[in-house]
């Protein structure tokens, strides 16, 4: 089975059907290729990819911890550079694993300067463990560890913004991306392999049983949270937005009503209050990084 | 040659001299003067290293365990907090058999804060799968990083290594230390050759998830492997010996012990005050000897039966204890005495950095050849 693949990641791993971190896996080595070494984080991907004795990996890769892949890189990439080698190295980490316990590796890595790539998938929760909040988590979802309730509406804080945190520590290439648009991820992480230093990718990977919607709509979720404003794609060099997705913004409930994950804002009735705190958000991402489209005097077709 | 150095410089030279090609460290006291010295070595160009200055010791062993894994000799050094912090590390490195060398400048664990010596911080890890050895000097700390090295890299052993010495009682004591040139320790110590590294060329996965089908072999497997080192140790021991003069093939070390009735054990520094204490009960007329233990993992349980095997009483002198139960080295010299019927007395002693004198191991013995022991030895009146 394994023979017949064409791909560097394999196929007979055990992701979830429509899991947006598994098509993630695909599209990274898409875009890396082969002279790669991948140090990857404790996660859904990591168990889903290599339960002993089958790897889905055709390229070298290691997981230590939930917490140390940035700081394994560092290692890798020091050892690489004695012996003379040229392999990249690209670490690889959940949301978990990125935002909250592997900050302080990921920070101590991004401000020593290793010429390396961190991918973070962000499926905006713990996954693996059954659906915890993270600091990725964005405000007023539900999830196992912020459950909304007779006195809770879900998630109380939003999103941690970590591009901007590392584009802090003066990584000169850092983006975001969406499986949604598999083209552009790939391209996005040539570019970050290419650039010398530590460069940083965070990929919305849509998570079908975490999030609470049908397996084949991943990429439609994908798009959409990018059409509402709630998930912006943009490219960051040397720590000024170079390039962002630009669209025609839909309000936010057209994302939201379509997951189980924020179903309490709509029922047993609509809380308006709470969704008009959501579109804030979206209105907020899109003056910050000027995602709106600006329609012409003369209203035609919109080619985003 | 001879030279009158610190422990943590003469440690650092014999670092240097073996060659390693990462090195990951964080400073923390009384470890410090090693990673700074070889830093120096680095700024000097002494010393051909890539050296990352990690931001914690979790990230240095981390670092270590990245590199060894790409294929690198590697090195970190740590004590106490940070080797506590790099719990997690520990496991993983020896799990997946990455031969990394750790010096560990021995000293006590908080709460409370203690900079100051004992054996606590390398015990509580005794059973993450590292090979651990205890010098009682700061010539056998220096040898024994050669000799680690050797063992950890050995195909039958791959397995990383603590190399063990006191804090503050060796780590910043001068004294004159026999240090090998840099082209006998090339002789003794060859280039690092992984039998797998990562490498683009040939795919490998390391550090997978095994289901319950397949742990257990894991750890079988480890479990030889430590076996498996007691030969490779004593090889690589005498093997020193034969090139340079001090042999280090036995794991285990008698003084005056052939005829002694009590027998005392122990390990690193505080072997030196026993052995004057020896000396002076001898001349007391008393027959006391010392079996010092080198080598704690691969513990040398056969060898301390057979050393043991005509003594009426021992006493063991641990600088750990496991709350609740005892010193880890009486524990486990009792167990490897199982069967026989000599005593086996344990006394925790010299925690955080509490002197030892030669008085207290003359009562100790006293208190062994009346059975009273396995007690904490020195405690303040005032809380008894």
């Amino acid at each position: 089975m394994a023979e017949t693949s064409c791909e560097l990641f394999d196929c007979g791993h055990r992701a979830c059907g429509g899991c947006g971190a598994a098509l993630a896996s695909r599209l990274i080595l898409k875009a890396t290729g082969k002279n790669t070494i991948i140090a990857a984080a404790t996660g859904c991907m990591e168990v889903f990819s290599t339960p002993y004795p089958e790897t889905a990996w055709k390229v070298p890769w290691i997981h230590s911890l939930f917490e140390n892949n940035s700081a394994v890189a560092s290692g890798i990439c020091a050892s690489l550079k004695k012996q003379g080698r040229t392999e990249k190295v690209v670490a690889i980490g959940g949301d978990g694993s990125t935002f909250d316990i592997g900050m302080l590796c990921l920070s101590g890595a991004f401000e020593r300067g290793h010429d390396f790539t961190y991918i973070c998938y962000d499926n905006e929760a713990y996954m693996n463990t059954g659906i915890q909040r993270s600091g990725a988590t964005p405000f007023d979802a539900s999830t196992t560890t912020s459950p909304a309730g007779k006195c809770s509406k879900g998630n109380a804080r939003p999103k941690k913004d970590l591009p901007q945190i590392l584009a802090a520590h003066g990584a000169p290439y850092v983006a975001t991306a969406s499986i949604a648009y598999p083209s552009d991820v790939v391209k996005k992480i040539e570019k970050a392999i290419n650039t010398p230093g530590p460069c940083y990718v965070q990929i919305h990977a849509p998570c079908c049983t975490g999030w609470g919607f049908e397996g084949e709509k991943t990429l439609a979720i994908g798009k959409l949270a990018i059409e509402t404003g709630l998930w912006v794609n943009f490219e960051m060099e040397n720590g000024v937005v170079t390039r962002v997705k630009k669209v025609v913004r839909k309000p936010v409930e057209t994302y939201l009503k379509e997951q189980k994950r924020f179903r309490h804002l709509f029922k047993p009735k609509v809380n308006a209050e709470e969704i008009a705190k959501i579109q804030a958000i979206a209105d907020k991402n899109a003056e910050k990084y000027g995602t709106d489209l600006k329609l012409k005097s003369k209203p035609g077709p919109v080619v985003p | 040659m001879i030279e009158i150095t610190e422990g943590s410089h003469a440690v650092a030279k014999a670092v240097k001299m073996s060659r390693p090609q990462v090195i990951a460290a964080y400073p923390i006291t009384p470890q410090t003067h090693i990673v700074e010295t070889l830093a120096d070595m680095v700024a000097d160009c002494e010393l051909d290293a890539e050296y990352i200055t990690v931001e914690s010791e979790f990230s240095a062993l981390s670092a270590c365990l990245g590199a060894s894994a790409a294929g690198s000799r590697t090195y970190s050094a740590t004590t106490s907090q940070g080797l506590a912090l790099m719990f997690e590390v520990c496991f993983n490195v020896s799990g997946m058999r990455l031969p990394v060398v750790m010096t560990i400048a021995n000293r006590a664990l908080g709460a409370p804060l203690s900079i100051w010596n004992d054996q606590q911080d390398s015990i509580a890890l005794r059973d993450c799968g590292w090979l651990q050895f205890y010098a009682e000097d700061n010539q056998e700390a220096t040898d024994l990083h050669y000799i680690a090295y050797k063992v950890a890299e050995n195909p039958e052993v791959l397995l990383p290594a603590f190399v063990c010495f006191d804090g503050f009682i060796l780590s910043h004591t001068y004294e004159p230390v026999d240090m090998l040139s840099q082209e006998d320790v090339d002789l003794y110590l060859p280039p690092y050759k992984p039998a797998q590294r990562l490498d683009a060329a040939d795919p490998i996965s390391f550090g997978m998830y095994a289901t319950p089908e397949y742990y257990m072999e894991f750890r079988y497997e480890h479990d030889l492997a430590m076996k498996r080192a007691k030969n490779a140790i004593s090889k690589a021991g005498k093997e020193f010996g034969e090139m340079f003069g001090r042999d280090y093939s036995a794991l285990v070390e008698g003084y005056r012990l052939e005829d002694a009735d009590t027998a005392i054990i122990t390990m690193g520094s505080l072997c030196g005050t026993v052995k004057d204490a020896i000396d002076e009960m001898r001349t007391a007329g008393k027959k006391v000897g010392l079996l010092k233990i080198r080598c704690f993992r691969p513990f040398p349980s056969e060898e301390i039966r057979k050393a043991l095997s005509h003594v009426e009483n021992v006493a063991v002198l641990d600088k750990n204890v496991s709350i609740g139960a005892k010193g880890a080295v009486a524990i486990e010299v009792r167990d490897a005495l199982y069967g026989k019927t000599i005593p086996v007395l344990g006394y925790v002693l010299g925690l955080g950095g509490r002197d030892v004198r030669i008085s207290d191991i003359k009562n100790i013995v006293s208190l062994a050849e009346s059975g009273k022991g396995d007690q904490f030895y020195g405690i303040r009146p005032e809380v008894l």
